[in-house]
């Protein structure tokens, strides 16, 4: 099996204004390879002359290898990914997927799941509902969206007992520590979302006295958009430019640097490279590098994280 | 293929033998004239026809006897397998992946016939014929990690990933390099480690776990990694050592080359889709220095690597004790000519 997977659009559906549902198939029509929930997947993209890969959480059934399926909301602040996704990707295109990775997995120790989704968050939790109903855990889900418009999780979520929606337009919005209250010892909170709602829910968390290992978030954030900046490479005294709406790990690529990488999402730390002269401020966007590397500057993560300066030497 | 399933024990009389055949596939550990730790490791399955490495899974001539074995050695102690309840679908991942594996590459062997979760299982050579529900434990004899590694060659651990690290909550171990599976289970990648000198100061168990973490479906590595055992005993366990500890002291100038044997760890490394835990099996391959000495290469290396070798390593891998004996006896089969690089036998050799 190769990490690489050849799909076909079998399905485009708008769940709101704001964000589509994509269904793909294997080319070859084989079955894909299951996964386990809260996985996601790159979407290798040719925009023109670039070539993008953006993470995206699985949302279908992860026992069924006939299709998977992610939701996209469209972000045209962003540096073109979901535009792209949204503008060009239609039913029939063919494109070229990773297999299946998962940084977000659930504890199957815990006697209770209770899961928190802000947003466009909700996606790895779509697929943890369907694995947790498997195998007979008890969960809570809390859905949390700012209004029914851009609420995908409404169309994505069965209707349940333990699948609570809060909608803040609706004046139903989420009551942590409510939540987090009486829960009984050996459960585990999980958060996707704003980092906003994820730093809220440790902090409650916290204060309640839960153990750190039952807390787990996951800030899946596409790197952000910036300044253009140039980065030396040290090997070769190659220098390459990374335009404003390129990350560092795409400009290394189009130059054929050779560089590992799997998230994409500065979480997974395979990209994780050693910067020998840093004239200038590094911007760290990622989840990976402790705050003693970055005080120090000797390391980057190029799949998020960006500069602002006069030099920049990799050891590469 | 035809390949006749030898009748064999690695306890007792010990009457486990290597066919020609199966020495020259042995999988020799050492690619060059020295041995240091390293993080060698490569893509599995791969490599040439006939090699342990071809298939995900090696079934060799050992199968049958070595099954027989573990059946005594779980017999006497239930607590070689055990799993932590939130392993159980890591169980079914390791079962599918053995049964794909072995009905793919063996298919006169095995077969497994899958309708949705309606699964049906036929290993010839062990005579099974199950059928069963995918998922539903209830339906086996045993737990899905005991049943599939009772027909698979090699010890498994079932390791969960939680926290950045990887913990061992699951395994079936009998047929282990002196270690129990019973105290090590829950520990995690560090603390099972632990006993394992110098490695940790040369910082190889930091770079390995960080390659561990990253492995991903359908990418499997695999490495080899080896130890001295006195006679084929597949079951050298620290519950066991008074059976087999006194017989270190059995190697005399006259039996060394029938009675040490070289045991060889295939260790492959495999993410399982459901569970996202990492499956590590581990298989033993067994050769006296006899028939190791068969192919003038691997006497000649083998010569050089455990004369020159690390006190440390020796001491850690149990056989310092019979070291000098063990250099003597080889040295009749080094002739200090070069050696070709790579582990396997020169051409010529057989």
């Amino acid at each position: 099996m190769s990490t690489q997977l050849k799909v076909t659009v079998a399905e485009v559906e708008a769940l709101t204004p704001l964000v589509k549902r994509f269904r793909f198939e294997a080319a070859d029509k084989t079955p894909l390879p299951v996964f386990s929930g809260g996985a996601h997947i790159t979407v290798s993209m040719q925009d023109g002359a670039r070539l993008r890969h953006n993470a995206y959480s699985l949302i279908s059934d992860p026992y069924d290898g006939s299709g998977y399926e992610i939701a996209v909301r469209r972000d045209d602040q962003g540096r073109g990914g979901s535009k792209f996704m949204h503008e060009q990707i239609a039913v029939g295109d063919t494109l070229t997927i990773s297999v299946p990775a998962n940084l977000f997995q659930l504890d199957l120790r815990a006697r209770k799941h209770i899961l928190i989704g802000g947003g466009i968050g909700i996606t790895p939790f779509v697929a943890q509902l369907r694995q947790l109903d498997m195998i007979g855990a008890p969960y809570e889900l809390h859905y949390a969206a700012h209004s029914r418009d851009e609420a995908a999780g409404l169309a994505l979520l069965p209707q349940a007992d333990n699948i609570l929606i809060h909608v803040s337009q609706d004046g139903t919005r989420m009551d942590l520590g409510r939540i987090l209250a009486d829960q009984p010892i050996g459960t585990h909170v999980y958060t996707c979302g704003p980092e906003t709602l994820i730093s809220a829910v440790a902090a409650e968390a916290a204060a309640k006295g839960w153990p750190a290992s039952a807390v787990h978030s996951e800030a899946f954030t596409a790197p952000p958009p910036g300044e253009p900046f140039e980065v030396t490479i040290g090997s070769t005294g190659q220098t390459v430019q990374v335009g404003a709406d390129q990350t560092l790990l795409e400009a290394l690529e189009e130059a054929g640097v050779p560089i590992n990488w799997s998230c994409r999402g500065g979480a997974c730390g395979q990209c994780e490279t050693s910067v020998t002269t840093c004239d200038g401020d590094i911007e760290h966007n990622d989840h990976w590098l402790s705050e003693a590397d970055r005080a120090a500057a000797r390391a980057i993560m190029p799949c998020m994280s960006r500069f602002r300066g006069d030099h920049l030497v990799l050891d590469l | 293929m035809t390949l006749q399933f030898n009748d064999e024990t690695f306890r007792g009389d010990y009457t486990f033998h290597n066919s020609p055949h199966a020495v020259r596939r042995f999988p020799f550990p050492f690619d060059r004239d020295s041995y240091m730790y390293s993080v060698n490791i490569e893509q599995h399955p791969g490599g040439a026809a006939g090699t342990p490495f071809e298939f995900a899974f090696d079934v060799d001539e050992h199968y049958v006897s070595e099954m027989r074995d573990r059946a005594i050695t779980l017999a006497e102690d239930a607590q070689r397998c055990q799993s932590l309840p939130h392993m159980e679908l890591a169980g079914w991942d390791l079962l599918e992946l053995i049964m794909v594996s072995k009905a793919r590459d063996y298919p006169h062997w095995f077969e497994l016939t899958r309708d949705g979760n309606a699964w049906r299982w036929i290993n010839k050579p062990m005579g099974v014929d199950d059928s069963f529900t995918f998922l539903d434990a209830s339906t086996l004899p045993y737990g899905p990690l005991e049943y599939i590694t009772r027909q698979a060659q090699g010890d498994f651990a079932l390791l969960n990933e939680r926290d950045g690290n990887l913990w061992l909550d699951a395994g079936m171990i009998t047929s282990q390099a002196d270690w129990s599976l019973d105290f090590d289970v829950g520990m995690n990648f560090f603390e099972w480690h632990a006993p394992v000198p110098k490695a940790g100061k040369m910082g190889v168990f930091d770079k390995a776990l960080k390659f561990l973490l990253a492995v991903n479906q359908g990418q499997s590595y695999r490495r080899l990694n080896w130890t001295m055992t006195v006679n084929p005993r597949l079951d050298t366990s620290p519950e066991n050592y008074h059976k087999w500890g006194p017989e270190k002291r059995s190697i005399t100038p006259d039996n060394v080359g029938q009675r040490q044997f070289l045991r060889v760890e295939l260790q492959t490394f495999w993410r399982l889709p459901r569970s996202n835990a990492l499956a590590f099996p581990i298989r033993c391959y067994l050769a006296s220095l006899e028939d190791l000495c068969t192919q003038p290469k691997w006497g000649r290396r083998l010569h050089r690597v455990l004369r020159d070798i690390d006190p440390d390593l020796a001491d850690y891998k149990g056989f310092a004790v019979n070291q000098p004996t063990i250099v003597d006896y080889l040295s009749n089969f080094d002739d200090g000519a070069p050696t070709s690089q790579g582990i396997y036998p020169d051409a010529s050799g057989a």
